[in-house]
């Protein structure tokens, strides 16, 4: 039997590598089909093998669950427990910017290509009337490599996912300051199944909100940086996607 | 819907009589007191195709200063300021229900008849092919473009006249 596919958003946290690798191992053993884990380094190299139908399972940004509900036919399972995509912007802590309003077209912004956080950290910009036209954006590999960008005066602004600038370490944070950081709520990641998983989509709905009822499962949700799943009726990710449409110009 | 009163809105205010698109009209109390969107938040809601409010997050709650129970079930134009003109809600309306995605900049009006700006947008939600209900977002606008669109919506108004 052909393995199934399990994919992350490129988004995640490196450190949680092994996380997943460990959670397909338990997944395999609670739904007993084997599935192959496959990450990828960007987002375009994700997407190319999406749009072959080369995923089956995958925990998706906000961004990219839109396009896999509404035209791969994916359907949404859980979401993780008390955990929603908030985007952080900074600067360096001596930077003269206080609120966004003193900031000015020209702007130099330091990003991953994290397209939730660039969305909504783009809104947050508005105010300023700054927008992808008048900044100047330079995108690297990784969150730390934003706040170098910021600590070596190369970058006025950086944007960061909330949870990517809590486990900077506590020195960079400290030569950091948070101009503003989003309080959205209901823009999460989410985990899809592909219609090729039909048969495990009711099993998967029943395993993984009681994943964190056990000592096993809780060490698994551990690994992955997670405290456990909830599931996601299909209403809650149209609406999600609704909202995204929103902000998407 | 219920006429606003003193008991809400505390003195100095002026009185104005709003006539909606239903028929319905209701009398308002309005301060010239501006209240700051709340930082890095969105305002969320839907409404049913007739534009009744079905759903409203907590920053919607918050800047109306209805409480949800107040809010559910009432049209949209319970925010309608005095200021708006007629003519931004009707291309509202006429764009969204072509199923394109309306953006403009509003004044909304709070139950203690202070108010607020915003930079709303409003989609049509589809399910299975069919229109079901709308959503609605607001972010926390440009104060140019505000200021730009005070002058242009005192023309509109004036030409309502």
């Amino acid at each position: 039997m052909q393995p199934y596919v399990m994919t992350v958003s490129p988004d995640f946290p490196p450190a949680q590598i092994a996380g997943w690798y460990i959670f397909n191992t338990w997944l395999q053993r609670q739904l007993g089909v084997p599935i192959h884990v496959s990450l990828f380094d960007d987002f375009a190299s994700q997407r190319a093998v999406i749009q072959n139908d080369g995923i089956d399972l995958i925990y998706a940004n906000p961004f990219d669950a839109a396009m896999l509900v509404r035209e791969k036919g994916f359907t949404a399972i859980a979401t993780p427990l008390h955990k929603s995509d908030e985007a952080i912007i900074a600067v360096a802590v001596d930077s003269p910017v206080q609120r966004i309003e003193d900031l000015t077209p020209g702007i130099r912004i330091a990003a991953t290509d994290d397209p939730d956080v660039n969305l909504i950290a783009m809104i947050m910009l508005e105010p300023a009337d700054l927008s992808a036209q008048n900044v100047q954006t330079h995108t690297v590999d990784t969150y730390v490599l934003v706040a170098k960008r910021l600590l070596q005066g190369q970058a006025d602004v950086g944007f960061f996912l909330r949870d990517a600038f809590q486990t900077l370490s506590g020195m960079i944070q400290r030569q950091l300051r948070e101009l503003i950081r989003s309080e959205i709520h209901v823009i999460r990641h989410v985990l899809l199944a592909s219609p090729r998983l039909q048969e495990q989509h009711q099993q998967l709905r029943r395993l993984l909100p009681a994943m964190n009822t056990d000592l096993k499962g809780q060490g698994v949700l551990a690994s992955m940086g997670l405290q456990g799943w909830e599931i996601q009726e299909q209403e809650d990710t149209e609406f999600m996607i609704d909202l995204m449409d929103t902000l998407v110009n | 819907m219920e006429d606003m009163t003193n008991k809400d809105v505390r003195e100095p205010y002026t009185e104005h009589r709003l006539c909606y698109y239903d028929g319905n009209s209701r009398c308002v109390l309005v301060k010239d007191e501006e209240t700051p969107f709340p930082e890095g938040k969105l305002i969320v809601s839907r409404t049913d195709l007739r534009g009744i409010i079905t759903h409203c997050n907590q920053a919607f709650v918050e800047m109306s200063g209805y409480t949800e129970a107040e809010l559910i079930g009432q049209p949209h134009y319970i925010l309608r300021h005095p200021d708006m003109p007629k003519a931004i809600f009707k291309d509202a309306w006429e764009t969204v229900a072509r199923g394109e995605k309306w953006h403009g900049y509003v004044k909304n009006l709070c139950k203690d008849g202070r108010y607020y700006w915003v930079y709303a947008t409003i989609i049509l939600n589809v399910r299975a092919g069919n229109a079901v209900s709308c959503t609605s977002v607001r972010r926390k606008p440009s104060r140019t473009q505000v200021d730009a669109c005070i002058a242009y919506y005192a023309q509109l108004k004036q030409a309502e006249v």
